[in-house]
């Protein structure tokens, strides 16, 4: 019963959301404003009948009722009740049910929070909303649709699979949804605004927070993902450029463009046009995320399903809405110019750089991870280019990135005078020869004290720019303190979120350049030295567990002959695929990892044993999450919000539209 | 109605982009080129991935029907194949060469060395000089050889087993049984 509840929630939901995505519309246009209130109340609803249907299925799943197929290839009655309940969206039909269902959540959330927008602005954008759902739905219920019933019905589930059993696959993809999603709203604002053919102040401020709020989810999604693959896939790599997550990481890339040209439009009334390309880019970029991901066009580590018909139905979804958002910018376009001028050394000129230099890093790894594809399509070929293509496009690009960074931020608006930079650059360079030489003299780092430098010098211009933001130096200490508690929640954001740079890079940079790795054949009690540290095979033990066979080898590391840790790993055998995975064993610290996998090989002659330091390579992730974190920050921020008796000042013509 | 040409820049590159994107759908992954086929083995002579010192020409390698595979051990994919070539080394069922593209010596041995190595012998080609007379385009790919020392197939991406029972193992048979 419980299923086919689930699913008539969802045929009502479609129903409601064909209604919300063409009553406002015509609300909009004819100025009836009950039409236009009705949208509000159908993406109230819309979102009440997802989540119901989305209550029913984890019902289902935690119930372990087998008559329903999803349930059944996905589930187990012996699984943990936290992994019955991740279980559901562990799979595709689940997590696009969650998918939708955060999408009317967003569209929810918009009369809530919209209520000083102007009225046309809110409708229409909780229309284009309801046709994204209008899409999605038609998706589930057509080609994944979670509550098929199984005939006859299975005495217990197939979903026992040990290898997905781990929180951060558990939880990685709500958090990059909820970044994905998220951008929904700057895509259906923009469109709206398209129609409305004014793209103004208001409206950047107003969606600002939704895209911080987005992009901040979208961050740790990528990070979760990434700590996963380096530590469950063992292969030592906390990045490798595969397709599934180059995926999540253009949107990401377009977000971040869209962070800054929307705060620039917000302010300054300028970069209208780049804004409302990239709100539709960075939507675009995800629907293309879930096209790669579930189509599987390219092949991949990460993607265990594939069905090209799903893949054609969300590139079908991708030409309506982008095309449609693109062709509707094509006729609107000439309405969004003009805004004040500003010079070259400006923080517009620096931001339009920031945006420039953002676009071609999106740019870069789209072809590298389609060029693929479009070779495909012309020759025939399937090619993958891989880390080496990135390694000489991207981080060139990145490197170029971090140096205006360290600098754009201490430029005033409008004409700044590039005097005024002249004794921070002169002391960073300082800072940044000095690390220079530590790094190549005791650090030994070569040509990667660049990086280090670029660090510091990022570090050193963002806290100099937050310096100034407090007058330090220029009034007493205590007026300092005054201004360090009035400073709006987003100058922290700033702080934390270009400080989380400079930690990444540093830590990028220390991986490349101290990571070491040795490989030797050892027997039971023979060790191997990298990095200073000893690795001891100690013991290899065969074993055997439900559905596999398996090598057990503990690692003794001593350093010094002090003893760290004893690493446990496991080389695993599944009979059924004839499939071999190898297990590293980990320990993480702040100042290393160390991390050993035992491979092939025999008593006589020795077992492969793999010993790996990896210095630093945990602060890649914190500094990711610094800024996430960052991101958070900024939404405590009242200027973002809107204040309500502004409403009259917000139906006023803007500078843009002049 | 009033609109630039600017404007439709955009539209028009995402179309693009679309139009690529619904053609590299309707194309099998795996398809199959032809300008190499049927063609002799490109001469070479370069170093063995283990031993340096050691040159690997045409003349080691014909004889026997031979699948030559290109990897390297940044090419994630590879990953995914390589248990299968373990196994069909294991099984003895053909001769199996490696090319260790575009890699670095030390950083191909640990790969191999961690996962088990299922080639009989490797050339080490990391400027990409036998890879380009190949038309190799990416990894992994592999070739079958016949005894002649010809090129007879080629597969592009993993072997995977259908691909492997449905495809190459039928072509191997066959040229053995020709001898």
């Amino acid at each position: 019963m419980i299923a086919e509840f689930g699913q008539i929630c969802l045929i009502l939901a479609l129903l409601i959301a064909i209604a919300q995505s063409v009553l406002p519309m015509i609300g909009a246009s004819q100025r009836d404003v009950r039409l236009m209130a009705f949208g509000d109340r159908a993406a109230y609803v819309q979102f009440a009948l997802i989540a119901t249907s989305f209550i029913a299925l984890t019902a289902i799943f935690i119930a372990s009722d087998f008559s329903v197929k999803l349930a059944a290839i996905n589930s187990h009655t012996d699984k943990p009740l936290m992994y019955k309940i991740t279980g559901v969206w562990g799979n595709h039909e689940g997590s696009m049910l969650l998918w939708v269902l955060m999408l009317s959540l967003f569209g929810g959330l918009v009369p809530i929070f919209g209520k000083s927008l102007p009225l046309t602005l809110k409708s229409r954008a909780i229309a284009v909303q309801g046709m994204l759902g209008v899409g999605f739905l038609l998706f589930i219920l057509f080609t994944s649709n979670p509550f098929l019933r199984l005939n006859p019905v299975p005495i217990n589930g197939q979903g026992l699979n040990p290898l997905l059993q781990d929180p951060g696959l558990a939880f990685h993809p709500p958090f990059l949804y909820l970044g994905y999603v998220g951008f929904s709203m700057s895509f259906s604002f923009a469109v709206a605004a398209l129609i409305e053919g004014r793209v103004d102040a208001v409206w950047a401020r107003w969606l600002r927070p939704w895209v911080l709020l987005a992009w901040s989810f979208l961050t740790i999604g990528i990070t979760l993902g990434s700590f996963w693959a380096y530590y469950e896939l063992g292969w030592g790599g906390w990045w490798m450029w595969d397709p599934v997550e180059n995926v999540s990481f253009l949107p990401w890339l377009a977000g971040t463009a869209l962070l800054h040209s929307i705060l620039v439009l917000g302010k300054r009334h300028i970069m209208a046009s780049w804004t409302v390309l990239l709100a539709i880019s960075a939507f675009s970029l995800s629907l293309v995320g879930t096209f790669v991901v579930r189509s599987g066009v390219l092949v991949s580590v990460h993607s265990f399903a594939v069905d090209p018909e799903r893949g054609v139905f969300i590139l079908i979804l991708l030409v309506i809405a982008t095309g449609g958002a693109l062709g509707l910018y094509a006729l609107r376009a000439h309405k969004l110019r003009g805004g004040p001028t500003f010079s070259a050394v400006s923080k517009e000129g620096g931001l339009v750089l920031n945006n420039l230099l953002l676009v071609a890093a999106t740019a870069t790894v789209f072809l590298g991870t389609f060029y693929p594809l479009f070779i495909d399509a012309m020759s025939g070929d399937k090619i993958s280019v891989g880390a080496p293509y990135f390694n000489l496009t991207f981080a060139p690009i990145m490197l170029v990135l971090i140096g205006f960074m360290g600098v754009a931020p201490l430029i005033e608006w409008r004409s700044g005078k590039l005097a005024s930079l002249k004794r921070p650059l002169t002391i960073s360079a300082l800072i940044m020869a000095i690390v220079i030489l530590l790094g190549v003299i005791f650090g030994k780092a070569g040509l990667g004290s660049i990086g280090f430098a670029l660090a510091a010098y990022l570090a050193y211009g963002t806290l100099v720019a937050f310096g100034r933001k407090l007058k330090l130096g220029q009034v007493s200490f205590g007026d300092s303190l005054t201004l360090l508690r009035a400073q709006p929640s987003a100058v922290y954001g700033f702080l934390l979120a270009h400080l989380g740079i400079a930690v990444f890079t540093a830590a990028v940079t220390a991986m490349t350049v101290w990571a070491q790795e040795d490989q030797q054949a050892l027997r039971v009690g023979e060790s191997l030295e990298v990095a200073g540290y000893e690795f001891t095979l100690r013991s290899i033990a065969p074993g055997q567990r439900e559905n596999y066979e398996f090598f057990g080898g503990d690692i003794d590391v001593t350093k010094n002959g002090r003893e760290i840790v004893t690493l446990q790993t496991e080389q695993r055998f599944y009979p059924t695929r004839e499939m071999v995975t190898t297990e590293a064993g980990f320990r993480m610290g702040p100042v290393v990892t160390l991390l050993a996998s035992v491979g092939e090989g025999d008593a006589e002659r020795g077992y492969a044993v793999r010993a790996v330091s990896h210095p630093f390579v945990i602060w890649i992730w914190i500094g990711a999450l610094m800024m996430a974190l960052a991101g958070f920050i900024s939404l405590l921020d009242s200027r973002l919000r809107v204040a309500r008796p502004k409403q009259a000042a917000a139906k006023a013509p803007s500078q843009a539209e002049a | 109605m009033k609109f630039t040409l600017k404007g439709f820049l955009p539209l028009i590159i995402f179309l693009a982009l679309g139009a690529a994107l619904a053609l590299g759908l309707t194309k099998d992954p795996r398809l199959m080129p032809s300008q190499m086929i049927d063609k002799p083995f490109p001469e070479f002579a370069l170093t063995d991935l283990y031993e340096p010192d050691s040159i690997l020409t045409n003349a080691d390698m014909t004889g026997q029907v031979t699948l030559v595979n290109v990897f390297g051990s940044w090419c994630v994919s590879c990953n995914v194949e390589h248990p299968k070539l373990m196994q069909l080394a294991r099984s003895g069922s053909v001769d199996i060469w490696g090319i260790d593209w575009r890699d670095e010596r030390e950083k191909g041995k640990n790969w191999l060395a961690a996962r088990g190595n299922p080639y009989t012998r490797i050339i080490f080609d990391p400027d990409s000089v036998l890879s380009i007379d190949l038309g190799v385009t990416g990894a992994p790919e592999s070739f079958i050889i016949d005894q002649q020392g010809q090129i007879r197939y080629k597969h592009v991406g993993i072997i995977t087993d259908d691909i492997w029972d449905d495809i190459l193992w039928p072509v191997i048979a066959t040229l053995e049984a020709e001898g």
